[in-house]
């Protein structure tokens, strides 16, 4: 059985300097200059297990990312992990997607790598988390899929049974290939890279598709094929009493006490 | 044809999602703006008494697909009925629970709709938006208090909502009437074929349970250990949760990550430690009674959102404050 692999990598800033991040005013996308990017840490597992499955039988695995320029930096990264081959989707008409306009692009990408057999995706991004993109792109490819993905078995040669986190338990799911699996983090613990891996990804190449190489209507992807707009930032005003206590801790500590009793907060 | 708002009522091993009555309880207050019935889409085995539940809960229509096939929640199936529906029946706005299982589902329907859906809403409400009356969602924000206000230019507006962040319609009269929906299934919808659900015991008690809540930031990195929340907690009755970094360090379990991306609880007493006040962590919290926050830094923005705010270092007042309140009991 030699299976085609395809891993959806996004490059998202480190979520260490979360706190540097700002919204810009004017164009109400994320700033992220001077923050360090890395790859969404679920691309990860999702990489990971992608890189596991082809070490049990034969396949190849793929990344994709749709990204400005530096996005570059998240594929050599996977190469380095073991990945075979990387494909940058790249162009001004991909930028400022939601979640649609980004799926309008990854799906005729996935299928310009060629055939495939499995789209491997991260369960949820840590920048901005909707966790729609794998859908939506199952959707645009017409395959079936899951999220949540904490385990994947082989059953028969095209046959998965896929263990899929719940609130409270799981549920145990028989896919067909080829399907889309957006994974969690239980699933597995990522590799770190090696030298050698580093080395040999500098031998590897990176292929980079603009739209029109994709042959995607530009009116459907970026921002002219999103649907949702952010019309307005604002401040949330809290109606809360907001009494800030100073002072050395021990007077801090009681004064907040008696305040505790006073709100009837400490009855239970 | 009059406009109708959506919700999709799911349900599990026979049992509503209560998010399915939260956002009900939301639906209401939209129709009640932009006019029109709320309905509520039900699909399973046999779902006659849910559909009972909504009705007693306000909701004006409850549409019902009922089949056997239909009994555990099935991707292909659900997505293609409902997109069908969906088609039919042109609904202004759909509002999903952002369960596990609504999540995925709300953003398939979306893409096989071409429509726009905004995920983990804090507020939904119906503004004139260049002169015509629209669906208005909120979402937290980068930067301290800051939400954005997300429009969709396509119908139906779509929006997920998790649990616990909007109030149960309450309960009254039944007025409303039931209505079948056909159950055509497609070739191929099988796929992906879920065989079974298993439910697990939880190791602790739920979170949206506790009465008061103890939750640490990365702050507390700078003690070693998050052991003194749990102890605070333990001293208090209450529960132990978290910031993302807390998760991410391994502090707390996913199932105590407190936010836009965890739990939104509502507990008497809410108390921050050593956590900066990013939107998405204070929206899990916002409806608490009281809120105690304790944070070295003055500016931090967790301090617009407490009741009471301690302006100080985690290693000494943590200690004092867990005695004191021994003592106190
Ligand atoms: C604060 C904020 C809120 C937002 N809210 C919404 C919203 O409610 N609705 C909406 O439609 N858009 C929203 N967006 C826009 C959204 O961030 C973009 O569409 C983004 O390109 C993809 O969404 P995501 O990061 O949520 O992906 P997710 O759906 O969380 O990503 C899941 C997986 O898909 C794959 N993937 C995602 N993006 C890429 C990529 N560029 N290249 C390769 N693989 C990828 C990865 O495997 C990833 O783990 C929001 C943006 C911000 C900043
Ligand atoms: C789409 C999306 C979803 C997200 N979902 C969530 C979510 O569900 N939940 C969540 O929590 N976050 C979430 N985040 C992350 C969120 O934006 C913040 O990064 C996070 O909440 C910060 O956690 P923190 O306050 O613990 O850390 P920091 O922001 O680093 O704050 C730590 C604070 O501790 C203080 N401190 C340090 N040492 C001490 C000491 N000795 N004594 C007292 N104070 C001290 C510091 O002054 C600082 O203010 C999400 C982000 C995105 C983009």
């Amino acid at each position: 059985m030699a299976l085609n692999i395809v891993v959806c990598i996004k490059q998202v800033p480190d979520p260490e300097h979360f706190s540097k991040v700002s919204l810009d005013p004017v164009t109400k996308t994320i700033s992220r200059e001077g923050i360090p990017a890395i790859i969404n840490p679920l691309d990860k597992n999702a990489l990971e297990e992608g890189l596991r499955i082809k070490e049990k039988f034969s396949a190849k695995v793929a990344v994709i990312t749709m990204g400005p320029p530096q996005a570059r930096r998240a594929l050599e990264e996977a190469l380095a992990m073991g990945a075979d081959e990387a494909f940058l989707l790249c162009d001004k008409a991909f930028a400022a997607a939601d979640t649609l306009g980004t799926a309008c692009a990854l799906a005729p990408g996935i299928q310009k790598i060629g055939h495939f057999d499995l789209v491997l995706c991260g369960n949820e991004t840590v920048d901005s988390g909707t966790g729609q993109v794998g859908p939506q792109i199952a959707q645009f490819l017409n395959i079936p899929y899951l999220t949540k993905v904490k385990e994947i078995a082989f059953d028969e040669e095209r046959t998965l049974i896929v263990k899929r986190g719940l609130e409270q338990g799981y549920m145990r799911v028989r896919v067909k290939l080829p399907a889309l699996l957006a994974v969690n983090k239980e699933i597995n613990k990522p590799r770190l890279t090696t030298a050698f891996g580093i080395i040999a990804a500098a031998e590897k190449e990176i292929k980079a598709f603009d739209c029109r190489e994709l042959g995607v209507d530009p009116n459907d992807v970026g921002i002219s094929g999103s649907p949702t707009r952010v019309v307005e930032t604002f401040q949330r005003v809290s109606q809360r009493r907001r009494e800030v206590i100073y002072g050395s801790p021990e007077e801090a500590v009681k004064k907040t006490t008696e305040r505790l009793k006073e709100f009837g907060a400490l009855v239970q | 044809m009059s406009k109708e708002i959506w919700v999709w009522a799911e349900q599990r091993q026979g049992r509503l999602m209560p998010v399915s009555l939260e956002l009900l309880g939301k639906g209401q207050e939209l129709s009640r703006k932009l006019g029109g019935k709320v309905a509520a889409v039900l699909m399973g085995a046999e779902v006659r008494e849910l559909a009972a539940e909504l009705l007693e809960h306000g909701c004006e229509k409850v549409y019902v697909a009922e089949d056997p096939i239909l009994s555990l929640y099935q991707s292909g199936p659900y997505g293609n009925l409902l997109a069908g529906y969906i088609e039919e029946s042109k609904p202004e706005i759909v509002l999903w629970g952002a369960t596990s299982v609504g999540g995925e589902l709300a953003a398939w329907v979306a893409a096989r709709l071409r429509t726009g859906l905004t995920a983990h809403c804090i507020d939904l409400y119906i503004d004139d938006i260049k002169g015509k009356p629209q669906l208005v969602q909120v979402v937290p924000g980068w930067g301290g208090n800051l939400a954005l206000k997300i429009v969709c230019d396509t119908t139906p507006q779509m929006a997920t909502v998790k649990p616990g962040v909007m109030a149960e319609a309450p309960r009254t009269k039944a007025q409303g009437e039931i209505l079948p929906l056909a159950v055509e299934i497609k070739g191929g919808d099988f796929r992906a074929e879920t065989i079974e659900i298993v439910e697990e015991e939880l190791e602790e008690r739920p979170l949206e349970e506790a009465k008061i809540v103890v939750a640490g930031g990365w702050g507390l990195n700078s003690l070693g250990s998050f052991e003194l929340v749990g102890e605070l907690a333990k001293v208090l009755g209450g529960a132990v949760g978290g910031t993302r970094p807390a998760l991410d360090k391994g502090w707390i379990t996913e199932s105590s990550l407190i936010g836009q991306s965890g739990k939104t609880v509502s507990p008497d007493l809410f108390i921050s430690l050593g956590a900066s006040g990013a939107a998405q962590f204070t929206t899990g919290f916002e409806k608490a009674k009281v809120i105690l926050a304790v944070e070295q830094n003055p500016q931090a923005p967790i301090f617009e959102i407490a009741d009471i705010g301690i302006v100080g270092d985690l290693k000494s007042i943590l200690p004092l404050l867990i005695q004191e309140l021994k003592k106190g009991l």
